[in-house]
């Protein structure tokens, strides 16, 4: 361990030098080899010994992680690489690639400046090697690429080296046809991958070596040479003359930005504050004087240290015993108690952290994921963090003991720090809490935490689909009395234009913005001048415009009105459950003389109820969740699994074949999903590869509508009946 | 028939011989508790003087299910007591409203109101008084600056403001909260207040009015409630001299 020790004194050095910093993840589809790639790299940093690299899952230190042999959390580790007789410090988060766990990539592209794209040379791209390089590009992170398993394609596809070429050139391809979809300004800027320039490594992260064109120059190692040696399955032979991690680190530190190269461009895109104030400035030079700006990636437990928050520091430098808010708090002082870096598993305390580094604090007790903290009691928060995926399922866990009652919502409340992809209703009353999470898995791994770690013994219902509710049409003035009639508000309703509800959801459009950028935004979007200049609220995918002019008493009350569109976003008159896409104009109001006759008991019942009876007039719908479905089986198979989309509601609209296999492409609703792992696997005899992913919410069948609603509507305890305006304007 | 009934200012004997004769006629009687309070009568106090059951209501009684009283009300007779003077708490305006459009016959028997019980207490005159305002404990999201608008308008024109405080189901707004209230208020808007005068217990055999700044009405012991503040603009001789004599000036 001591060479360990000396890595830390040789980080502490080198983190005060934001040139010499490179802050990267590794993001890849399940099953590339992102935590063996990881664990190479650190072994070749001389963390942890060569002969456990690959077999220890260093990275995956929760038992869950290593036992099903998958990475479950992001975790983060801090190492040094030498390039070109300069020091360099390689801050780097190891992804989940499972898309049920996506909140943690998005969470550490939000972190990092650069990002290794791991690909397995057999696979090719699979449906999240799109989503997590659609992150990363959305994050202005900069994206490498390695080409993994290279060893397979030539062992067991016995593919020649010509053909080799071709196969790795066709991986380029198609990564790169990516990047320009995404993002044709960077794609055109040089952000093309290009193997010559030795933006691109191919090796075999489990044997250990990599090439890429530089270092063949540099090593004197040829194609050829590296094919031959594959073929006789010398791989220790090019582990030693071409060590992945010297080949891949080389490439990070050559290709991938630095801390000072990357915020001006970073910054712009995750934070929408005045760029020339004080920490604005700050934050484009990552300068070390400025005003703390951090922002709280992950949370996780210590049983010693209690809450540890992990965040970029964008700039300012943390020490212990300072103190510093956290933005949309009760701005109380949090004062840090322990400052440090990640060494895989373990955390090493240091004296100070500069701009530009990835901190590890204690003492931050009012942080959760996605916080902004500051030395300054008030600045703009960064963009919140933007999930591809939405919850789409939900269990109901009680304790099983009385006793553990107390214990089981401190727990929740932990869990729901830690991962912010998770929806967690409390309800203390009736003990009955419910968690939503992106999938099946994803919640079986979530109350198997909390069984084990946590150490509360729950039972868990069954998983129920989370739906959501929008309207299809439009009415005019709709009118909310408050109980003592009053007061009265006028509502116009209709759809928000899918366009619009893309740039909330892109973070382009937000109440962070300044007005005025948030209203050009919108007009260019085709909204109108008057609406884009008075947007008084946006909550989910929806948004409150206040169309009235000069009525007395409203400033006062526009809080108010807004919780109380809260109210009915919250759960729709349906089924009460979340609506989405709606656009709200507040067209006339009528106020009482006196504020005591207009004070919350009064507005926020008026508008939940104009809310909701006006979306019922205009045509309330429920909308399901539906999955995206690809499964790969031999040919002989492909019936069995078309059947299997089928056969849920689902569609068929791709089919590929490639060589004897063949891949279907389909989607299907979530609340016909259940079971579907089981029930694929004995369909096709075990045979089939399969993933899913989350694609959005359609409208629910119309003949299908009544008995759902019914259905959510008994469970949740409302009149079993379909619910009318005049259950909410009645009067 | 609905027939609103004013109570007067504090205990069961305040209301008026006509008030009496309609609870005794009544099939219903129903005793509204949210606008007002009468401090020195308890419901059981009523029921002995009456000689009937009164049922106590609720805001979400009236405001929610009027119902129930309104179909009361169309077969048989309803009395709706209000302390003080029915339609002063502007609120039950929509009651009768309600009532009449169903085709139901109201009325009003009037009781003694605050609004004028304060310009005998005060001697600050009746024509003198400006728009009133009611000032509501502060909740989360909601510190309307309405009562403070109101005040300064009133100043500005030399008159008077007749602030009427919060009550909630256990919790009544003292007059030295109202000051803290209101001098918050005032700093942000930079406004000040010269003078108030407080009242106490307004018809109780032992009402408290003092006059002064709010250094001086903070520290006095008002005693239990309900309290009502007046704000005054200029004061005539003859207001100065009365509260001189009889609120400590």
């Amino acid at each position: 361990m001591t060479r360990g020790k000396k890595t830390v004194e040789r980080v502490v050095e080198l983190m005060k030098d934001p040139k010499h910093i490179r802050n990267i993840g590794i993001v890849a589809h399940i099953d590339h080899g992102k935590t063996t790639l990881s664990d190479n790299l650190l072994a070749g940093a001389g963390i942890i010994s060569e002969e456990l690299a690959g077999k220890q899952l260093f990275m995956d230190s929760d038992e869950e992680e290593q036992a099903r042999g998958i990475t479950i959390d992001a975790s983060n580790v801090s190492m040094v690489h030498e390039y070109e007789g300069q020091e360099y410090l390689i801050n780097m988060i190891d992804t989940p690639g499972h898309v049920d766990f996506g909140g943690d990539v998005t969470r550490a592209m939000r972190a990092v400046d650069g990002a290794v794209v791991l690909v397995d040379a057999v696979e090719g791209t699979m449906p999240q090697t799109e989503t997590v390089l659609r992150q990363a590009l959305k994050e202005q992170v900069r994206p490498v690429l390695f080409i993994n398993k290279v060893d397979r394609l030539i062992n067991e596809l016995k593919v020649d080296e010509m053909e080799m070429q071709i196969r790795l050139g066709k991986v380029i391809d198609k990564v790169n046809k990516l990047i320009k979809g995404m993002n044709e300004e960077a794609y055109n800027k040089g952000w093309k991958l290009d193997a010559a320039q030795g933006t691109v490594a191919f090796g075999s992260a489990l044997y250990n070596w990599a090439i890429s064109v530089p270092f063949m120059k540099k090593s004197g190692i040829s194609f050829k040479e590296v094919y031959q040696k594959c073929r006789e399955g010398d791989m220790k032979y090019l582990a030693k003359k071409s060590p992945l991690s010297e080949v891949v680190l080389d490439m990070v530190v050559h290709h991938l930005p630095d801390p000072l190269d990357a915020q001006p461009r970073r910054v712009n895109v995750i934070w929408h504050g005045d760029k020339e104030s004080k920490e604005g400035k700050a934050m484009l030079a990552c300068d070390p004087k400025g005003p703390v700006a951090l922002m709280v990636t992950d949370i996780s437990f210590d049983p010693h240290a209690g809450e540890v928050a992990t965040g970029r520091l964008f700039s300012g430098s943390l020490k212990r015993g300072d103190s510093l808010y956290v933005m949309g708090t009760a701005k109380k002082e949090n004062r840090l108690q322990q400052v440090g870096i990640f060494m895989g598993p373990k955390r090493v305390e240091v004296e100070e952290i500069v701009a530009g580094n990835i901190a590890a604090v204690t003492g931050l007790k009012d942080a959760i994921v996605g916080s902004t903290v500051s030395t300054l009691l008030e600045v703009t928060p960064f963009e919140s963090l933007k999930h591809y995926s939405e919850p789409v399922m939900t269990v109901a866990v009680e304790a099983k003991n009385m006793k553990d009652l107390p214990k089981l919502v401190e727990v929740l409340r932990q869990v729901a720090k830690e991962d912010p992809t998770l929806g967690i209703a409390i309800n203390e009353e009736t003990g009955e809490h419910l968690i939503s999470g992106m999938g099946e898995l994803h919640l079986e791994i979530i109350t198997g935490r909390i069984k084990r770690d946590k150490g509360v013994e729950i039972v868990t219902s069954e998983p129920i689909v989370v739906y959501r509710e929008t309207i299809t049409g439009k009415v005019e003035s709709v009118e909310g009395k408050s109980p003592n009639r009053h007061n009265r508000f006028y509502f116009d309703l209709e759809p928000l234009p899918d366009e619009i509800v893309n740039l909330i959801k892109s973070g382009e459009v937000s109440m962070n913005q300044q007005n005025l950028e948030r209203r050009d935004v919108l007009i260019k979007a085709g909204m109108d001048k008057d609406e884009a200049k008075n947007v008084k609220d946006i909550k989910g995918t929806n948004i409150l415009i206040d169309m009235t002019k000069g009525i007395q008493y409203l400033n006062e009350t526009m809080e108010l009105i807004i919780e109380g569109i809260h109210e009915a976003l919250a759960g729709g008159p349906l089924a009460d459950e979340p609506v989405q896409n709606l656009k709200m104009r507040l067209v006339d109001v009528k106020l009482h003389e006196d504020a005591i006759h207009r004070g919350p008991a009064q507005v926020i019942p008026a508008v939940r109820a104009a809310i909701k009876g006006g979306m019922l007039l205009a045509g309330d719908s429920l909308l399901e969740p539906v999955q995206k479905i690809q499964i790969t089986v031999p040919m002989e198979q492909m019936g069995a699994a078309t059947s299997q989309i089928q056969g849920r509601r689902g569609q068929v609209f791709d089919m590929q074949s490639e060589g004897d296999t063949i891949t279907v492409v389909g989607k299907a609703p979530v609340a016909e999903l259940f079971g579907f792992a089981g029930d694929i696997r004995s369909a096709t005899e075990g045979r089939a590869m399969w993933n899913t992913e989350f694609s959005g919410f359609e409208l629910v069948p119309n003949n299908m509508v009544k008995d759902v609603v019914i259905a959510i509507r008994k469970r949740k305890g409302l009149k079993e009946q379909m619910p009318t305006p005049s259950d909410y304007l009645a009067g | 028939m609905l027939t609103f009934v004013g109570l007067g200012l504090y205990d069961d004997s305040d209301i008026s011989v006509k008030g009496l004769a309609c609870i005794a006629a009544a099939d219903f009687v129903y005793l509204e508790s949210y606008t007002s309070r009468l401090m020195g009568a308890s419901v059981e106090d009523l029921e002995r003087r009456y000689q009937k059951p009164v049922r106590l209501l609720f805001r979400k009684d009236v405001e929610l299910h009027a119902d129930t009283i309104l179909k009361a009300a169309a077969d048989s007779n309803v009395a709706f007591l209000v302390a003080g003077d029915p339609m002063v708490a502007t609120t039950h305006v929509d009651l009768r409203i309600r009532a009449e459009e169903r085709g139901i016959s109201t009325s009003i028997i009037h009781g003694a109101s605050i609004a004028s019980a304060v310009c005998g207490l005060t001697g600050l005159q009746n024509y003198r008084f400006g728009k009133s305002c009611s000032l509501p404990f502060p909740q989360k999201n909601w510190f309307p600056i309405t009562p403070m608008e109101v005040i300064v308008k009133n100043i500005a024109q030399n008159l008077h403001t007749l602030v009427y405080l919060d009550i909630r189901e256990e919790r009544f707004m003292t007059i030295p909260e109202a000051i803290d209230l209101l001098e918050t208020l005032a700093g942000k808007m930079q406004a000040a207040i010269p003078l108030y005068v407080g009242v106490a217990r307004a018809g109780s055999e032992m009402p408290v009015v003092a006059a002064g700044m709010a250094d001086k009405i903070r520290e006095i012991d008002f005693g239990p409630p309900l309290h009502i503040i007046a704000v005054p603009g200029e004061l005539h001789e003859m207001e100065r001299r009365y509260l001189e004599l009889f609120a400590g000036l």
